[in-house]
């Protein structure tokens, strides 16, 4: 059997057995069983390392079934596992077997866990549908599967109308941009006549396709991204996601969906290297993004939409390095960020559950003494998003820099600042959550307890990896030779891939500077919240009404989409249902009722009546044949 | 032998069987002894059955096809009558009627 079927099945089986025997299953055999499936089917991807390893082109892949022929154009369910594709896999599903750790303590108490892992097992089942595949096609039925797992996770506790609400609101969202890569890829069909990268790819490498073409596929691709990584405008469900429990946070809202878009912008690379617009597109929108996440992440108050907006400015540094052309080093930044990210949700939940179900911080402070794994684990994931020296983050953060340095200096400037807020707003919340005074009110600092084996050995696996993460893609001037990232990705990028490597002095000059805005974010919030010991207040006037209001976002949107969108559909509500609809069916009714009401009447019951019918008929017939012929 | 079938015209046998059948129908029609009803149904089948055979001589077929159906058409209405008489039998001993106007439960 293909290892790729084997990778792709235990999630399904996963899913389908949680799915229908789930219920008749004890709780701990039906989480154990999805928390296997994914540690399954990561060994599985793991012991398809060196076949890939050895061959500098090595790939597997897998011609699974082809759905139809459309004269000549293959729709095909084929899938590869190339390095690019095999390096998603195993964060998928390695980052996944620790969080589905994670959940089979933190789901404990739900009435229904099976339920709950049997979505998760389908998520990552579609997440590895989208990064194996080896078309469009297959992308874009992981593509859609994960949205649909989104959604019923989101909406997990769904009883809860505001949760409903917002994994509406993560789907609806999601289709728009999934329009966008729709678009892209009728364009793509209509250019190059197959959805398979190894052909439409290539085909665009050799340059004779026009600019505008390939430009306008690769922002219709990037509108895709956007709903998927949300990105600017697209960005505002991503908060609200918070909603679902908080494993599902971790793994769909940091560690993998969101990095759907970034795979769908590394693996096009070819196509957006050769067009500049649209990287100068993804350049600002994710400059905006980065910047617009961290000043609202600055005046939040919930612990998980702290995390939620770094999540939206983090992917905005990853689509900055993108737009760039740095596309390693944004997959780096994707691959220590799923590692820290997935630390710090789960170490979110970790305090959630300590401090039973309660999210605001400011109810909280003081907690390290009661838990001190989850404190340590959460201090390490916040060294490590702040870019503490040689750090996971610290590196890969460091390279985004850089690499924007030798672009743009404006953008520079921006991103620094945004890496400074980044600082700034995770310690806010590291000193608030851990340090100061306890600021309950409704529970006592002594019911706080830290959580069991099953919650805390994740958190200590995914600390020990974003502490180590960097050595992945070590800088040039470390190593004096790239990184190992960039070698083992290169065979897969079709355009040569152009690395800046600047002089010592540069490299000290840049590397100061992120010293110094971690220290400084550090600093400021060390001398805000401890020395001075200012209660978190959630912003009562000027600018930080705005930022713990998330600049009115949500209310801009309502305001110019939602409510014309509304009444558009009032209106055609009152033309059309009521006038059309309801008009003609209302006028028809009474003929319908008068007719009725004389048919009724040959319908006595009375078999003579009924011979006379058939036999007048048949007579009626009969003539009328004889008259006619 | 065919002499004497052919020695009528095939527009009596038309005849004939256009009175029978008339009969037949008109007393479907409007009796109310279910056994009647039955009996002038069996009127109606012979005369389509005078008819076929009529038509099967003067045609000249030599296989009879048409009056190999009179014995279908023989066949059908003797399993037709048997189940007949025998739904007759169970709605008068339910009833004590064999009047069919009686029998107006359909438009349930």
């Amino acid at each position: 059997m293909n290892p790729i079927a084997i990778i792709l099945l235990f999630p399904l089986l996963g899913f389908i057995l949680n799915g229908v025997f789930g219920h008749k299953l004890p709780k701990l055999v039906s989480s154990s069983l999805g928390a296997l499936m994914i540690l399954l089917s990561f060994v599985t991807a793991i012991s398809q390392w060196s076949q890939i390893a050895f061959d500098i082109n090595g790939s597997i892949s897998w011609e699974a079934y082809t759905f139809f022929n459309l004269d000549g154009l293959l729709f095909r369910a084929s899938f590869a596992l190339d390095r690019l594709s095999i390096w998603m896999t195993l964060i998928i599903t390695g980052i996944g077997t620790l969080i589905h750790l994670y959940s089979m303590s933190y789901m404990d108490h739900d009435k229904n866990p099976a339920k709950f892992f049997s979505y998760l097992n389908f998520f990552v089942f579609n997440m590895l549908l989208l990064v194996l595949g080896s078309n469009f096609l297959m992308m874009f039925f992981g593509w859609e599967g994960v949205g649909l797992c989104s959604y019923l996770l989101i909406g997990f506790w769904y009883q809860n109308a505001s949760f409903g609400a917002a994994a509406r609101k993560a789907f609806v969202m999601n289709r728009i941009g999934d329009l966008g890569l729709l678009l892209g890829m009728f364009l793509i069909v209509k250019n190059f006549g197959s959805l398979e990268y190894n052909e439409v790819l290539p085909a665009i490498a050799e340059g004779s396709t026009s600019n505008v073409v390939i430009t306008s596929i690769a922002i219709l691709l990037f509108i895709g991204a956007m709903g998927k990584s949300a990105q600017i405008p697209l960005f505002t469900w991503l908060p609200d996601a918070m909603a679902g429990p908080t494993p599902v946070s971790a793994l769909i809202h940091a560690a993998t969906m969101v990095t759907a878009g970034i795979y769908l912008v590394v693996r096009c690379q070819a196509m957006y290297s050769l067009a500049p617009m649209a990287q100068e597109l993804i350049l600002w929108v994710g400059l905006a993004t980065a910047l617009l996440g961290a000043l609202i992440g600055l005046r939040q108050n919930d612990i998980k939409k702290v995390l939620a907006y770094s999540t939206v400015s983090q992917l905005g540094f990853m689509f900055v390095a993108l737009g760039v052309g740095a596309y390693t080093t944004a997959l780096f930044h994707v691959t220590t960020h799923a590692f820290f990210k997935a630390l710090l949700f789960l170490g979110a939940g970790s305090v959630i559950h300590g401090v039973q179900d309660r999210q605001d911080i400011a109810t909280m402070g003081g907690l390290k003494k009661m838990m001190p794994i989850t404190y340590i684990t959460f201090l390490v994931g916040t060294l490590a998003i702040s870019g503490f020296p040689l750090l996971s983050g610290f590196f890969s953060k460091d390279e985004i820099l850089a690499n924007v340095f030798h672009h743009n200096i404006i953008a520079y400037v921006v991103l620094v600042f945004a890496a400074l807020l980044t600082a700034t707003y995770m310690f806010r919340l590291l000193f608030l959550t851990f340090h100061g005074e306890f600021r309950g009110t409704d529970y006592k600092l002594s019911d706080v307890h830290e959580s069991n084996w099953k919650m805390t050995l994740p958190l200590i696996i995914l600390a020990i990896l974003s502490v180590l993460g960097g050595a992945l893609n070590l800088p040039h001037y470390l190593m004096h030779q790239e990184g190992f990232l960039a070698s083992w990705l290169k065979p897969t990028f079709l355009i040569f891939e152009h690395a800046e490597h600047s002089d010592l002095a540069t490299e000290i000059g840049l590397i100061s500077v992120a010293v110094f805005v971690f220290l400084f974010g550090w600093f400021y919030s060390r001398n805000k919240y401890i020395s001075k010991s200012e209660s978190p207040e959630s912003g009562s006037e000027g600018i930080a009404k705005v930022l713990a209001n998330k600049f009115y976002i949500d209310e801009i949107y309502n305001k110019l989409i939602v409510r014309p969108i509304e009444f558009f559909g009032d209106v055609l509500f009152a033309l059309f249902d009521t006038l059309l609809l309801y008009g003609i069916t209302f006028s028809i009714n009474p003929i319908l009722r008068f007719t009725g009401r004389l048919n009724r009447k040959i319908q006595n019951g009375n078999i003579e009546y009924y011979l006379i019918y058939m036999v007048g008929a048949i007579a009626l017939l009969l003539g009328l044949n004889l008259f006619f012929a | 032998m065919l002499s004497i079938f052919h020695s009528l015209e095939i527009s009596h046998y038309i005849y004939l069987s256009t009175v029978l059948f008339s009969i037949g129908l008109f007393g479907v029609l409007f009796r109310r002894n279910a056994i009647i009803l039955l009996m002038c149904i069996e009127l109606m089948l012979n005369a389509v059955n005078l008819l076929l055979a009529a038509f099967t001589e003067y045609m000249g077929d030599m296989q009879a096809n048409g009056q190999m159906f009179v014995f279908f058409i023989m066949v059908v209405a003797a399993a037709e009558a048997a189940v007949g008489l025998a739904i007759i039998v169970m709605v008068y001993r339910n009833t004590r009627k064999t009047d069919v106007s009686f029998l107006d439960q359909l438009k349930d």
